[in-house]
């Protein structure tokens, strides 16, 4: 199926080590704090292997960027990372704990909580009740204990004081009592993100936050993942544009058919050939404006949905940028 | 038309204990589809396993107590079978699962083979002692005009609403706490409640098994004031509890009482206008049984009108059906 290389060797200006990895940058390479491991993880639809991962680290404390073309995989992975999919094969432990096979639930509660790609808001709550939802260990989430305020009163009103300075950060303070399906596309990712912060994980892993947003709130979801990390929050993001991610991350992941082709710094993992060949394949030194034509191609469209979809996971709603479209065509 | 007859007999459905009872089972079906997002189209069979297990034990000489707690252990038992394979699945097989599990039951009960314990087709009868013997108010008729019962016509009314007063309490303070958040997060996206820590499965459980067993208590109160007859658990009784729970607002605390008094004081008011139309010669080609009939011709007509134009029911807030999410 694959006719990438699975792993390249360095081309030259590339350097091969780099403080947080131990020993030479490549893909699958180990890091100096691991805070996820995951080993030989495999995912297959049918004749389909939408992940094929022998060996993936991502480091603790820093903002991780997975990026790859369309179907490269990189939602799959995230599915069975969380729980949220079965893989066929493999297994994979957070902050030295096994997750193979811990329901989504639990991996939750464990530290590593995600967002998806089409926004989950719970719309006939309002926007404080999806932040309260976020908080963890709630003694008021028991059946019995619920009917009993004075139990999970003090509890509550603690957990909305954090939901408040949370909505206040992501400027959605004003919105605190509306339904949050009366938020926009952009303000839902931000609800999104500031409900996962409730339960002040360890490991945020946020899919595609940056899809269907408008470019002013790009900036503003940009900073707060920033402020992630000053928070000490370590951060795994699925991106499909590729400047997007230069800006903000520490390290990135490519993948490709399944794999992990390529890993390193942003500056310089863009120059690996492996990149270059995932993105653009035969076609890279062509005008992209012969392959896109008019925009984004109907049948792509379907036929990327095709082949990222699968019951469990999730389409994406939104458009592509055109250059992926493209390529996902001369790649066949 | 014997107006003060009609409109007495109207009135007296307000408070009459098949209304508490299908009131009780709105609320419950309140808690499976209005609050956690269950399509349980089998209500039904928890009414009949209420009525079952309070019945046979009864019959068999069993006290009371014993008897309704036999009832709710069913009804326990009976959710969890229920939820076990379907709760992890989408929520469309849980109707599935639910309408056809309700019909089981209920020629599992008419079946001949258990008529010493069932009835068979005949159903139950004679097990009103123990439930009479506990009557507090003496023997005599009390009330006025329309409202006036026998003392054991009271004692069904009285303990039938005061049980439909604590349901209703008891749905109020699950709903205003962190459990009736997470439930409502999952009628909404059980996916995003999931990634947020909740164990997903468990509360649909407890959900399906709280609605399920106020089902049950409804099926006493149901056969309290009559016998037990399988042919009363069919598919149509689900649906007019469906009728009752929308009509008032799915997500509501006093929408499955009210939408319960609307329900039958119509039913009542539609016969008696029927009949009295026939018997007076107003209407000349309908038979009784065929006005009978029409009336639920009407409920279903009734059904659809809401859906379309009032979906979130009369206490249910417009502002949150607004959204199409």
């Amino acid at each position: 199926m694959s006719n990438l290389p699975a792993s390249t060797a360095p081309a030259s200006g590339i350097p091969t080590t780099h403080p947080l990895v131990k020993g030479e940058v490549g893909p699958g390479c180990a890091k100096v704090d691991p805070i996820v491991i995951a080993d030989s993880v495999t995912r297959q639809f049918g004749g389909l292997k939408a992940v094929d991962v022998d060996h993936l680290e991502i480091p603790r404390g820093k903002i991780t960027a997975l990026i790859g073309p369309n179907g490269a995989g990189k939602t799959t992975m995230f599915n069975l990372l969380t729980g949220f999919d079965k893989p066929n094969t493999g297994t994979w432990e957070f902050d030295g704990k096994s997750l193979a096979g811990v329901p989504a639930f639990k991996v939750a509660r464990s530290g590593m909580v995600r967002t998806f790609q089409l926004t989950k808001s719970l719309g006939r709550l309002s926007v404080l009740q999806n932040m309260l939802l976020g908080a963890t260990g709630q003694k008021g989430e028991k059946l019995f204990a619920s009917l009993i305020r004075p139990i999970w009163k003090k509890q509550e009103e603690e957990n909305t004081a954090r939901a408040d300075d949370l909505l206040a950060r992501f400027k959605l303070d004003a919105k605190r009592e509306d339904y949050a399906a009366s938020l926009s596309g952009g303000q839902r990712k931000l609800l999104e993100m500031a409900r996962a912060l409730m339960s002040k994980p360890q490991l945020i892993m946020l899919d595609e936050p940056m899809a269907g947003v408008n470019p002013a709130l790009t900036q503003s979801l940009l900073g707060h993942i920033k402020n992630l990390k000053e928070d000490g929050t370590s951060v795994l993001f699925v991106e499909h544009d590729m400047h997007m991610v230069m800006h903000i991350s520490d390290w990135v992941v490519v993948m490709a058919e399944g794999r992990v082709v390529a890993e390193g710094p942003p500056e310089t993992v863009m120059k690996d050939p492996a990149v270059i060949d995932a993105y653009l394949g035969a076609h890279h030194d062509t005008d992209l404006g012969d392959l896109m034509e008019d925009g984004p191609n109907p049948v792509l469209e379907a036929e990327r949905k095709a082949h990222e979809a699968h019951p469990e996971a999730e389409t994406s709603g939104y458009g592509d940028t055109p250059p992926a479209a493209g390529v996902e065509e001369t790649k066949r | 038309m014997d107006w003060g007859n009609i409109f007495g007999n109207a009135v007296g459905e307000l408070i009459s204990p098949t209304t508490a009872a299908y009131a009780l089972a709105a609320i419950g079906l309140g808690i499976h589809f209005g609050y956690t997002g269950l399509l349980n189209f089998g209500q039904a069979a928890f009414l009949l396993i209420g009525a079952y297990g309070f019945a046979i034990p009864t019959l068999a000489g069993a006290p009371l107590v014993v008897a309704v707690l036999c009832a709710i252990l069913c009804s326990v038992i009976f959710a969890f079978i229920l939820g076990i394979p379907t709760l992890r699945l989408r929520a469309d097989y849980l109707a599935i699962v639910t309408i056809a599990a309700a019909e089981v039951v209920r020629y599992v009960v008419t079946t001949t083979g258990l008529t010493d314990f069932t009835g068979a087709a005949n159903g139950l009868s004679g097990f009103k002692g123990t439930f009479a013997a506990i009557n507090p108010i003496p023997q005599g008729t009390y009330g006025f005009g329309p409202f006036t019962y026998s003392a054991y016509d009271w004692w069904v009314r009285i303990v039938g609403w005061v049980i439909v007063i604590l349901a209703s309490v008891l749905v109020f303070l699950l709903m205003r706490s962190p459990w009736g958040r997470v439930v409502k997060g999952i009628r909404e996206d059980e996916d995003a409640v999931r990634s947020l820590g909740k164990n997903v499965y468990s509360y649909k459980m407890q959900s399906l098994v709280l609605g399920g067993v106020l089902g049950s208590v409804a099926g006493i109160i149901f056969i309290l004031p009559r016998a037990v007859q399988p042919a009363n658990y069919t598919t149509g009784l689900t649906f007019f509890i469906w009728t009752i729970m929308l009509l008032g607002g799915a997500a509501t605390i006093f929408g499955p009482i009210i939408g319960s008094m609307i329900f039958w004081v119509v039913l009542s008011l539609t016969q008696g206008i029927l009949y009295g139309a026939i018997e007076s010669g107003a209407i000349g080609f309908l038979s009784t049984t065929q006005a009978g009939q029409v009336r639920f011709i009407l409920v279903g007509v009734a059904l659809m009108l809401l859906v379309i134009f009032r979906p979130q029911g009369i206490f249910g807030n417009k502002k949150e059906l607004s959204f199409s999410v």
